[in-house]
């Protein structure tokens, strides 16, 4: 796919994102909107996948550790064609499959209920570990907010992968620089970053987050590294794409009311008419 | 009772695995560097390559588990009850218990059987904790044979479930060429008529001894043996409730959410009952022999017979 492609589909995730939030008058934008390029490069170019066919078991796997920016997963899912685009309006209602945080009970092709932050890349890293004892080829990939790496259990994972040599194993931190209670450089820094994850014998690619191009390179790299997981760091913007959410705190957990929806469709729009 | 074999539940455990993974490809063992205490090191070197050793981490440990478990392996969870049940709780609830993924947690050195160790690794809360979780079968095998069955168990049940295994040789107490286990079945040991003794784990083989001693003085006890705390054997709590009318549990855990809260509440729904729970009475354990701290606790032979007659007058 060419760049234009995507951010045209990264476009249309973002407005998923922000009319499933608006719906539920609930949920995560903010960290959904910084991790939307991520999310359609995964699921439309990097990931071995087949919305038709969602348990197939060569399938690559992601793992949503950042559970709560469940609107994006749900939104590029929709656009990769796992279910309709108009069912993520039910977001975080009574009967949805649209769980608030991402549910594999709930809902086909999640392959892993997540939420509780720390999680996931534990089991990113026991889906890695069953490839490399059967001798398969499937990748497995995991995404985590930058604030979540606070959790230990973070770092216990990073120490089983890096000793394991799990190269079947790409983490991706969204490092979007914000948390719920400010900037994760006020709250408890987990800077610096790489050089964590460089500790623990990964493979460390910094990247823009934003950045097709770069993307393309990073995930190209991790592909071809051998004896070592890869950490990619993608420096992103909290609230991409909707102008009064861009880089604010206070949207991290917040739905917009109806005006605020609408303005925010109304930048979406224009920066989808400038990629037509 | 003079001459009973006696196992530790941990080796029936490590035995039984071993038997496992020859006719089930499937199965990994997991460990959080206590192989050697766990007896998954004698798994480990029957089968290296399916021997996962996560070191000192166990919340991470459940999370591999689950991302195994959603791949088709069936992993057996191996470290203290303590550390499996307790610090690992919201993985297993969140990780293992909410995607309701296959894997199976052993729990060893459960209860103050562990004894010198003391109370920081007296694990007397495990069977309540894992009782919460949805879909979380929950058993205490009380012996040898039993342990074994309850693995075996394990792998063909589809879902998670939880296994309590002990530190010290316990005596073997389902010895009988009839001896059947089905999970979620208890079983009736001895018949009686003037009171009930529900048992679990090493409770049963007191409750056998207390039985005896009260045949003695005249009392008829009726002993039963739940393996399986969840799901519970719902008819047999009540039926024997029902014959006795009066009943007593057995377990070395809190009297608070293991074996006696769950026959409570099956008696208080469906068969009103007095039951006097015979356990750790909300209090911490402390160093000393097994046979010394189930000795001070009333959990031994002679304090399941001193509860129960005390409760009868």
């Amino acid at each position: 796919m060419t760049n234009k492609e995507l951010q045209k589909i990264a476009n249309e995730v973002r407005k998923g994102i922000v009319t499933a939030v608006h719906a539920a008058g609930a949920g995560h934008p903010g960290g959904s909107l910084s991790a939307a390029d991520i999310f359609t490069y995964l699921y439309f170019e990097e990931m071995n996948i087949d919305p038709k066919d969602p348990a197939k078991p060569d399938r690559d796997r992601f793992v949503l550790s950042k559970g709560h920016t469940a609107p994006g997963l749900y939104s590029v899912m929709a656009q990769r064609g796992y279910f309709p685009v108009e069912e993520l309006t039910t977001l975080r209602k009574l009967g949805s499959r649209l769980q608030g945080h991402p549910s594999m009970q709930y809902l086909q092709g999640i392959d892993m209920s997540s939420g509780s932050l720390g999680q996931g890349i534990s089991v990113a890293c026991g889906m890695a570990l069953s490839a490399k004892l059967d001798n398969k080829d499937y990748r497995t990939y995991t995404l985590l907010g930058d604030g979540e790496i606070e959790e230990g259990q973070v770092w216990e994972a990073a120490m089983f992968a890096g000793f394991r040599k799990l190269d079947n194993l790409v983490v991706i931190v969204d490092n979007n620089g914000l948390q719920i209670d400010g900037p994760v450089t006020e709250v408890c820094s987990p800077y610096p970053i790489d050089k964590k994850f460089e500790a623990f014998n990964f493979h460390v690619i910094n990247v823009d987050a934003h950045d097709f191009d770069a993307l393309r390179a990073a995930f190209k790299e991790a592909r071809e590294t051998k004896g070592q997981p890869t950490a990619i760091i993608a420096h992103s913007l909290k609230g991409k794409g909707v102008s009064f959410m861009e880089g604010q705190v206070s949207w991290h957990g917040v739905a917009p009311n109806d005006e605020q929806y609408a303005q925010a469709m109304e930048d979406l729009n224009k920066i989808g008419e400038a990629l037509a | 009772m003079s001459e009973v074999k006696k196992i530790a539940t941990r080796d029936s455990y490590g035995k039984e695995l071993i038997e496992l993974a020859k006719v089930n490809d499937k199965v990994v063992v997991l460990d959080a560097d206590l192989a050697a205490a766990t007896r998954t090191g004698w798994f480990k070197k029957e089968f290296p390559d399916r021997h996962i050793d996560c070191g000192i981490a166990e919340c991470n440990m459940m999370g591999i588990a689950a991302g195994l478990a959603t791949t088709g392996k069936i992993p057996f969870v191996s470290t203290f009850a303590m550390f499996a049940t307790g610090r690992a709780f919201e993985q297993v609830r969140n990780s293992i218990g909410y995607p309701h993924l296959n894997v199976k947690i052993g729990g060893t050195h459960a209860g103050i059987t562990v004894g010198e160790d003391g109370a920081s690794h007296q694990c007397n809360e495990d069977l309540a904790l894992m009782r919460t979780i949805p879909g979380m079968v929950v058993m205490c095998p009380a012996d040898d044979i039993e342990a074994r069955a309850c693995v075996r168990a394990a792998a063909e049940h589809v879902g998670p479930v939880y296994i309590r295994f002990g530190r010290a040789a316990c005596p073997v107490v389902n010895d009988r060429p009839d001896y059947k286990f089905e999970l979620g079945k208890g079983t009736l040991l001895r018949e009686g008529t003037d009171v009930s003794i529900i048992a679990t784990g090493i409770g049963v083989g007191s409750a056998l001894e207390a039985a005896e001693k009260l045949a003695a003085d005249g009392i008829s006890a009726e002993v039963v043996n739940i393996c399986t705390i969840k799901p519970i054997d719902r008819e047999l709590v009540v039926a024997t409730a029902k014959k006795t009318g009066k009943v007593v549990t057995v377990e070395e855990h809190s009297v608070i959410g293991g074996l006696g809260s769950a026959v409570c509440d099956v008696l208080s729904e469906e068969c009103p009952t007095v039951v006097k729970k015979i356990g750790m009475q909300d209090k911490f354990g402390e160093s000393g022999s097994a046979a010394a701290l189930v000795k001070k606790y009333g959990l031994d032979g002679d304090g399941v017979y001193a509860s129960v007659k005390e409760f009868l007058k």
